[in-house]
């Protein structure tokens, strides 16, 4: 019984997968998740491809090992999207939620023994630390956007200035981060 | 619900009432002479004067889109068709957009190879658009033969095509007395039931798609239909409606009788898609040949294109910059027209 | 709520809970932060005399129009539908197939359904069917037509400063209807109210006045020139002497002023000079720099056909007045769209100018005959063919390099092979992105048409994400890092989006690996790129990662 539900979960991989990814899409407007659905083309449809991708390798994460560095790994392509896309952050990482309501619509809600609880339990307290690792991942994206807003103009163009000595601005003495 | 399909099919159904109670009424002066007159007579200067309109706009510049490598040096191979260096290659180029639709297979050409099903759709679109295109085609060729007596080998010949084809009819006793099936009224059929099920089915294209798109494609299913429907069951009086079509291009309109309904309502929905046409997307037909990303050559480079209204704008002169920045360009060893010495008497004579 | 009732494939793929989606004429426009441009500074507008120069915030209700806007934008619309045969034809044929639906950079990236390419351009022909077509009026918004308003207004501006104007769509369009040319018309409509963003009009305003789009003043670029002369002793050991606005030289050279100003676009300029000094000191050929015509990019092309015209003028001016025998042009992309298709049009014919002929090479460039500019890399490549160039692509052995077609360059041009051949015989290691993201299929870099402000850094690099999805794929497949390009904008661009998508890919200009690899007379032996790294570090790390991988 030790392993069942983490073994019935994981018998149903593409079923389960096809539901969660489907979840995933609800952000987009309509027509716009059709369109990441089906195109399989992963260069035409890179936000498709990626969101598919992270989200096998989380589930077999979540069914596995559950290395967080590998569940990081895998965040990282779909939340880095989220990030430079119209989805709020809560919407950016709910669908990790979605996987819980997915799981007890197929498998039932309510654990039949305390082993299985106690399963339960576990499966979900894996999805929050998901979730806790895909608030990590989006805000590092987020300020990763912000920097380059405002260092771009900085990086690209004053700094060419600066290396040929055109300016000296007084109140920035500081040695360039990055200069050779 | 979509107001849009369902408007377009409202009207549809509409132009199929009036035109069935008018073959009731009796009105087949009306609906076999007189609106068919008047629907060539919209079409043809409708589609004259939308061409011309387009005409009368000029094309200022040269914008091909270019689709391979222009023309370079020798030992560089140019794209003689996707990115033409001559008018023959522009020939080539819109004669392959118009009988292959090139650009839109060019959706279909990439593709993985681990990736299946619903990717396969997109040729669909493709095969499709030629499909009801051809079929089409092969349609209103076919109904030449009502206009021209005798009809004329090429038709003939055809027709001998296209039903031979044919599907065959699995109980002879059925088949006894059936016309030669055509396939290119079931073709046509099909194609247009496809590209107006993907239009309702595909959300993305549902999402763009307008009366104007569903309506035509709701029309022409109306056209074939009631076309198969002449030839394969209620069985029109061939003789009685050749008659008519013979009336009419001669100028000598006469309305036998005997003809059904179906046929009134045929005719009424063939002359509505004539009238509509002029006023509609599918000026798509003319548009593509006039199209300036299509129609003219890459090599913009070599040959100047004129602009008809290309008028003088005002622009910041050499003079002008330089006489801001003299003193500056002086200092920094920048070669000068005036030196700074000439530039300060003409100053002060000015002053003067 | 009216729920629009699901069809079978939406029951398939439950979708359950997707926001019920109301008809896109009826979807109000958010403005949202991080997508749109900042509004122009009226004084820039003003500085070219252009139409209303007010001041305004987009994200405000009242844009301060004139009174009687809406007649301006009819008119405006009428006029440019008599004066272009493609908006017009553009106007009237599109029959929304939706193959054009998912091509488009922006809506794969960001995934809003306005940058469908077929609804942008829906966008004015909905108002194209309620002014200028009787049975559009008399059906309204079933027909999908719609009059004129200040949510529209606010629609435009928002999605026609969200094409980059790079024609992929127009690739897969049957009849070639190119969203280039709508949102082209469409700006120019926006500019007769004054409503252009600040990152397109200020550049024009410099460049008008400047001669570039920084506003750099003629000391100040030579100073930056001069810097580049430095910094290229201190690599090589050979100074260059380059040459500026000098009467009776062989060529003028224009580039954008983003290679002079912006890292990593200097080193591409110093490719430029070492360039030219070589074939002075092996071939006495004379080229010559100009500081009034010292913008190759055109961002008026951003703003209005007029405006074009009037920046590009003094690329033919000065070449008249320098008496020079014709005009070399750098790496640029909208540049060369606009060298290519319009300037021989607006402002030719050049007879003043000689049809281009390399006398290294005795190569007519045919291809240039009229408008008398050749592209330096076609250049380059004519050098390099005829075996005129001193080569040791050895030293760019530590790059793996893959090259990034921009998209003017060749959706307006078909300059393909140059760049190739060039990259090909200065670097031993080239590998080719998935054929449909390259070529006349290449993806925008998500930054063009005047779009590669800071603020809107979410729209850039969510368009930017098909083509560094494309740089990854290489990058993890072959070890790429760096990323070739002949566009300025591509070189600002894309450093920000490999950061963001593959850290690990620099950006590079073709001709600063053409001169990594030229040998220069008298050089000493080069122990750094010009960027001043170490070769032999390079070539150790290389080894690393290839030995890793």
């Amino acid at each position: 019984m030790g392993e069942a539900l983490f073994a019935r979960i994981a018998k149903e991989r593409a079923p389960l997968l096809s539901l969660w990814f489907d979840a995933a899409l609800e952000g987009y407007a309509r027509d716009t998740a059709s369109f990441l659905k089906d195109r399989r083309d992963p260069f035409a449809n890179p936000v498709g491809h990626h969101t598919r991708r992270g989200l096998e390798r989380l589930f077999d994460e979540l069914v596995g090992a559950m290395d967080m560095e590998a569940v990081t790994q895998a965040l990282d392509p779909i939340l880095r999207i989220r990030a430079v896309q119209h989805l709020t952050p809560a919407r950016a990482v709910e669908f990790l939620f979605r996987f819980k309501r997915i799981l007890s619509e197929r498998f039932g809600a309510a654990p039949r023994s305390a082993e299985a609880a106690g399963l339960l339990f576990e499966l979900h307290e894996r999805i929050d630390r998901m979730v806790l690792a895909a608030f990590d991942v989006y805000m590092a994206c987020r300020e990763q956007v912000m920097e380059l807003k405002a260092n771009e103009m900085r990086q690209r163009t004053f700094r060419a200035f600066q290396r040929a000595g055109l300016v000296r601005p007084e109140h920035e003495k500081a040695p360039e981060a990055d200069g050779e | 619900m979509n107001t849009r399909y369902l408007f377009a099919f409202l009207v549809v159904f509409v132009l199929f009432l009036v035109s069935w109670l008018g073959a009731a009424a009796g009105l087949g002066w009306l609906f076999g002479v007189v609106i068919p007159y008047a629907a060539v007579v919209v079409f043809v200067v409708g589609f004259a004067r939308k061409v011309l309109s387009w005409a009368a706009s000029p094309v200022p510049f040269a914008i091909p889109t270019t689709a391979g490598q222009g023309r370079s040096f020798p030992w560089i191979p140019q794209a003689k068709i996707d990115n033409p260096a001559s008018n023959w290659g522009v020939f080539l180029r819109l004669l392959f957009e118009v009988l292959t639709f090139r650009s839109l297979f060019r959706n279909t050409r990439m593709r993985l190879k681990e990736e299946k099903l619903t990717y396969q759709l997109e040729i669909f679109l493709w095969v499709g658009a030629l499909a009801f295109h051809y079929a089409f085609l092969t349609v209103l060729l076919r109904h030449t033969r009502f206009f021209l007596e005798p009809t004329p080998w090429c038709i003939q010949v055809l027709e001998t095509l296209d039903s031979f084809f044919r599907v065959e009819i699995l109980y002879p006793g059925v088949q006894f007395g059936l016309p030669a099936v055509y396939l290119s009224g079931f073709v046509l059929l099909a194609a247009v039931v496809y590209l107006a099920l993907r239009r309702i089915v595909i959300p993305s294209v549902r999402y763009v798609s307008l009366a104007s798109d569903y309506f035509p494609l709701l029309l022409i299913f109306g056209i074939a239909f009631s076309g198969i429907l002449m030839r394969y069951v209620t069985k029109v009086d061939i003789r009685a409606v050749k008659e008519l079509t013979l009336g009419l291009v001669t100028f000598r309109p006469t309305v036998p009788e005997g003809i059904g309904a179906v046929f009134y309502i045929h005719l009424f929905l063939v002359c509505t898609l004539l009238a509509y046409f002029p006023y509609s997307k599918l000026m798509h037909l003319g548009g593509v040949f006039l199209s300036p990303t299509r129609n003219l050559r890459g090599d913009t480079r070599a040959y100047r294109h004129v602009n008809p209204w290309n008028y003088p704008v005002p622009v910041h002169t050499y003079e002008e910059y330089e006489e801001e920045f003299r003193d500056k360009m002086v200092e920094a060893g920048l070669p000068v027209e005036k030196p700074l010495a000439d530039a300060a008497d003409e100053a002060a004579q000015e002053k003067e | 709520m009216a729920e629009a009732k699901p069809t079978p494939q939406d029951v398939l793929h439950r979708i359950q809970h997707t926001p019920p989606r109301s008809d896109w004429m009826e979807t109000p426009v958010e403005i949202r932060k991080g997508m749109y441009c900042y509004a122009a500074n009226p004084k820039s507008v003003a500085t070219l005399g252009l139409p209303h120069p007010h001041a305004w915030n987009p994200v405000e209700d009242d844009w301060h129009l004139p009174e009687n806007w809406q007649q301006i934008l009819h008119e405006g619309f009428k006029e440019r539908l008599e004066r272009f045969r493609s908006f017009k034809v553009f106007m009237d044929i599109c029959v929304r197939c939706g193959a054009c639906a998912d091509k488009c950079h922006y809506f794969i990236g960001t995934g809003d359904p306005k940058n469908m390419p077929v609804l942008r351009a829906e966008l004015l022909r909905s108002v194209y069917r309620n002014d200028f077509s009787r049975m559009g009026r008399l059906l309204g918004k079933v027909n999908g037509a719609r009059p004129m308003s200040f949510e529209v207004l606010r629609e435009w501006w928002y999605y026609l400063f969200q094409c980059s104007e790079c024609r992929r769509c127009s690739l897969f369009c049957p009849y070639g209807i190119d969203t280039a040319e709508i949102t082209i018309m469409g700006r120019e409509l926006l500019n007769l109210l004054g409503l252009n963003i600040d990152w397109i009009a200020t550049p024009v305003a410099n460049c008008y006045m400047n001669g570039n789009h920084l506003g750099i003043q003629p000391h100040a670029f030579k100073d930056m020139i001069d810097f580049f002369v430095d910094d290229i002793e201190e690599k090589t050991g050979v100074r260059v002497k380059p040459r500026f606005m000098e009467k009776g030289a062989d060529i003028l050279f224009i580039t954008p002023s983003g290679d002079v100003f912006a890292d990593p676009g200097t080193y591409t300029a110093m490719g430029y000079l070492m360039l030219f000094h070589y074939l002075e000191e092996k071939y006495g050929l004379k080229v010559t720099w100009s500081t009034y015509a010292s913008e190759g990019g055109n961002f008026g092309f951003f703003t209005s056909h007029e405006t074009m015209k009037r920046l590009n003028a003094k690329m033919y001016a000065e070449a008249k007045r320098l008496k020079v025998k014709w005009i070399l042009g750098g790496e640029c992309g909208h540049m060369w769209r606009v060298i290519h298709q319009y300037m021989d049009t607006m402002n030719g014919p050049a007879d003043f100018l000689e049809v281009p002929v390399n006398p290294i090479t005795g190569t007519r460039f045919e291809q240039a005959r009229s408008t008398k500019m050749v592209h330096l890399v076609e250049f380059t490549a004519d050098l390099i063919h005829h075996g005129k160039l001193d080569l040791d692509p050895r030293r760019n052995d530590y790059l793996k390099v893959t090259f990034h077609d921009s998209c003017n360059p060749s959706r307006g041009m078909g300059f393909f092979e140059e760049p190739r051949y060039v990259i090909r015989n200065v670097c031993n290691h080239f590998y080719e992105m998935p054929a449909n993201t390259i070529r006349e299929q290449t993806f925008c870099c998500g930054s063009g048409a005047g779009l590669n402000a800071g603020e809107n850094m979410e729209l850039r690099l969510a368009g930017g994400l098909p083509r560094a999805n494309a740089v990854q794929h290489v990058h993890r497949k072959y070890g790429v890092n760096m990323l070739a390009c002949i566009c300025a904008i591509d070189r600002a661009a894309l450093p920000a989006l490999m950061d963001y998508w593959v850290p690990g890919v620099q950006v590079t200009g073709v001709h600063e690996l053409v001169a990594n690899a030229l040998n220069l007379p008298g050089q000493n032996e080069r122990t750094t790129n010009l960027r001043g790294e170490e070769f032999e570090e390079l070539m150790a790390q290389a080894e690393g990662q290839s030995d890793e991988g």
